[in-house]
């Protein structure tokens, strides 16, 4: 068989794809429904209103090894009325766990910034925790140019 | 790998009750512990999995963190100063080892 320049690297980039996808074992991935889950662990059963909290993510992330995200909570941050703590969920992730901050009065607001791994396209969440117990939630689609989980 | 080196920035001053935004910077690897090495072997992980801020002892600010951080993990926060004093920032790893870096604010 004789192939051109062309046809041979036209095949062995198709054979270098399918050997990766080949090696490539499934995994469980978080879904919405385990991102529920923790949603509901953070906030104790509660289904967590809308308001208050913004989070702020990049509509596209070109790359998903470092997606900037940052949340700022309105709240007085006084001893007796202050965010307790915001966690970030990421729905297309192998977990969704991301980050659980932890404000106190002292923080004087609570803003916080951080960069987050994301492997796909997706929905990143924030849930708030105030000290009176009430829950507030925000959801952010970033989409993902290349994932950011290696493997 | 190199002992991971914490850098933080700070005002040097401030005023009474003025809140400061506080940036800190470590450098780490950051190992999820999702990806594989060339034969084909899970690399274990290995991230820092706690950040805590304190301000003359008192908490400030901290973070419990999962594989999805970034390498290199940045954080950006608030801090409300009342008096001049020292923060302590702390990073803990996966094999137990800390990082700490101390920082001093003259409030006038």
């Amino acid at each position: 068989m004789n192939l051109t320049r062309r046809q041979a690297l036209a095949l062995s980039v198709g054979a270098t794809t399918l050997a990766v996808l080949g090696v490539s074992t499934p995994r469980a991935w978080a879904s919405a429904e385990s991102t529920e889950k923790a949603i509901k662990e953070f906030t104790g059963g509660a289904t967590p209103a809308t308001g208050r909290i913004t989070l702020d993510a990049p509509e596209i992330a070109e790359n998903g090894n470092t997606v900037p995200i940052s949340v700022s909570v309105e709240s007085p941050m006084t001893a007796d009325d202050y965010v307790e703590s915001v966690t970030f969920l990421a729905e297309g992730n192998p977990n969704p766990a991301v980050a659980t901050f932890h404000f106190t009065p002292l923080s004087g607001t609570a803003t916080a910034t951080t960069r987050i791994r994301l492997a796909k396209t997706q929905n990143v969440v924030a849930v708030a925790k105030m000290s009176n117990g009430s829950t507030f939630v925000d959801t952010k689609l970033v989409k993902v140019t290349i994932g950011g989980c290696g493997g | 790998m190199a002992t991971p080196k914490p850098r933080v920035k700070v005002p040097a001053k401030a005023t009474k009750g003025e809140i400061v935004t506080i940036k800190t910077l470590i450098s780490h690897e950051m190992e999820s512990g999702q990806r594989k090495d060339k034969e084909g072997k899970v690399i274990p992980r290995k991230i820092i999995n706690k950040f805590t801020c304190t301000f003359n002892g008192q908490p400030v600010f901290s973070c419990d963190m999962a594989p999805a951080i970034s390498a290199n993990p940045y954080l950006e926060f608030t801090a409300k100063v009342m008096e001049s004093g020292t923060f302590v920032f702390t990073w803990l790893d996966d094999d137990g080892s800390t990082y700490t870096a101390e920082n001093k604010i003259t409030v006038s």
